[in-house]
């Protein structure tokens, strides 16, 4: 018995250190992939959206990034407001309180309805659960003006790393993929159809799926005059 | 309002001030890098002992270290808040330079720059604003310009050869490739 017990010792205590062999190994790639430039198809789109207006007020739902404050405000000359909603989601999981992020999200912006021209969405909503989620996406289609637009990613990989992504604006078709911790890893990958329910009063006008293994959406509020 | 002599020579001298000059310069560092040359300017410490409270206003640049709540007018120059400064303050001035920690509104008919470090919690409104990566920003950019609205820019390639000095580290790296293509999938 004694043995045996010594020999599952040693068997575990094997398992053991391969698990952290596995994880030491993962650290290099996880660093490689921190920083990495991706094409993107829907930003120059979504500038094409807001270029007509004149000073357009621009929501950034992603944490704070300068040099994207400078890039938007000079093509756009907009206003620029940053709603980091990450760091909501990472306050929530630490007071454990993310069954009231739907009621929060439903108060959480100041701004009139239908005052905003466009939205930097971001892939914030791979990181909620489903009422979370549709109420962040009521709460955005309210704030749109009509004809304003609304930019969203969603993922396709089917990777639970708890790390957020800053989407850092190279030019109008590249982005820089930069990640850093994350307090709660990606929820369930959206479906297209999934998408397409939680932005129900946006119509969607553009999709790419980009060998980023992310899918870029693009959605504009219907003019109902 | 404020003036150099009355208000701030009897708090914190800042000449005799060892502590609050060298901090300042030391984050400045478009500042630092030519001590000499400010001294035949008119610019001012408010060194951080210093705590005011009202309006201050002046025609020179000015470097605030200390605590000051209120109004801060300095609409031709520059004002630049060191590491060790905390305003909770609506904020006019040329060029506005935060590495300490700012609670208001900021607005600068030239440029925002918010460094390494540096706090704003407000709204700004600038033709200019830089953000440095690990600072600290929480509000609205207004970069509208005078005068109407702003052309949209065609060519990113001219936008940074007319910054190529600015702080910020997530400022686009020419040689950078995008490394994937995507493919239109539906609309």
């Amino acid at each position: 018995m004694a043995e045996s017990t010594r020999s599952l010792t040693d068997l575990f205590g094997i398992l053991g250190s391969r698990k952290v062999e596995t994880a030491r190994a993962a650290e290099p790639s996880a660093t490689k992939v921190a920083e990495a430039s991706y094409a993107t198809k829907a930003l120059h789109k979504f500038l094409t959206c807001l270029q007509a207006n004149e000073n357009p007020l621009l929501l950034d739902l992603g944490p704070v990034v300068g040099s994207n404050v400078t890039f938007f405000g000079e093509h756009l000359g907009c206003r620029f407001r940053v709603e980091d909603l990450a760091h909501d989601i990472d306050r929530h999981v630490k007071a454990g309180t993310l069954d009231q992020l739907p009621d929060f999200f439903a108060k959480r912006f100041s701004q009139e309805p239908a005052t905003v021209d466009g939205i930097l969405c971001w892939d914030v909503m791979d990181f909620l659960d489903r009422p979370a989620a549709q109420s962040l996406a009521t709460a955005m289609s309210t704030l749109l003006k009509p004809d304003g637009c609304l930019l969203g990613f969603f993922s396709t990989a089917d990777t639970h790393d708890s790390v957020y992504t800053k989407y850092v604006v190279v030019d109008e078709s590249t982005l820089k993929y930069r990640n850093y911790p994350a307090t709660r890893p990606r929820q369930r990958n959206l479906l297209n159809g999934d998408i397409i329910k939680l932005f129900k009063d946006l119509r969607v006008t553009d999709s790419f799926l980009m060998k980023s293994k992310m899918r870029e959406m693009l959605f504009r509020k219907p003019n109902r005059r | 309002m404020w003036k150099r002599d009355e208000s701030v020579k009897p708090a914190a001298p800042p000449a005799p001030t060892p502590a609050a000059a060298p901090s300042a310069a030391a984050g400045a560092a478009p500042m630092a890098n030519e001590p000499r040359a400010q001294l035949g300017r008119d610019m001012v410490n408010i060194g951080k002992s210093v705590v005011i409270k009202g309006e201050l206003s002046g025609s020179e640049d000015l470097t605030i270290e200390g605590h000051v709540e209120g109004r801060i007018d300095l609409k031709g120059n520059v004002l630049t808040i060191g590491p060790n400064g905390k305003i909770k303050a609506e904020v006019f001035a040329k060029a506005v330079v935060v590495l300490g920690e700012v609670t208001g509104n900021v607005t600068a008919s030239e440029k925002v720059d918010i460094r390494d470090n540096g706090s704003v919690d407000g709204d700004i409104a600038s033709p200019r604003v830089a953000i440095a990566e690990g600072a600290h920003f929480r509000g609205s950019v207004d970069m509208q310009r005078a005068g109407g609205g702003a052309k949209p820019q065609q060519n990113q390639q001219n936008q940074n050869q007319q910054k190529p000095n600015q702080p910020q580290q997530g400022q686009p790296q020419p040689q950078t490739q995008p490394q994937q293509q995507g493919q239109k999938v539906g609309a």
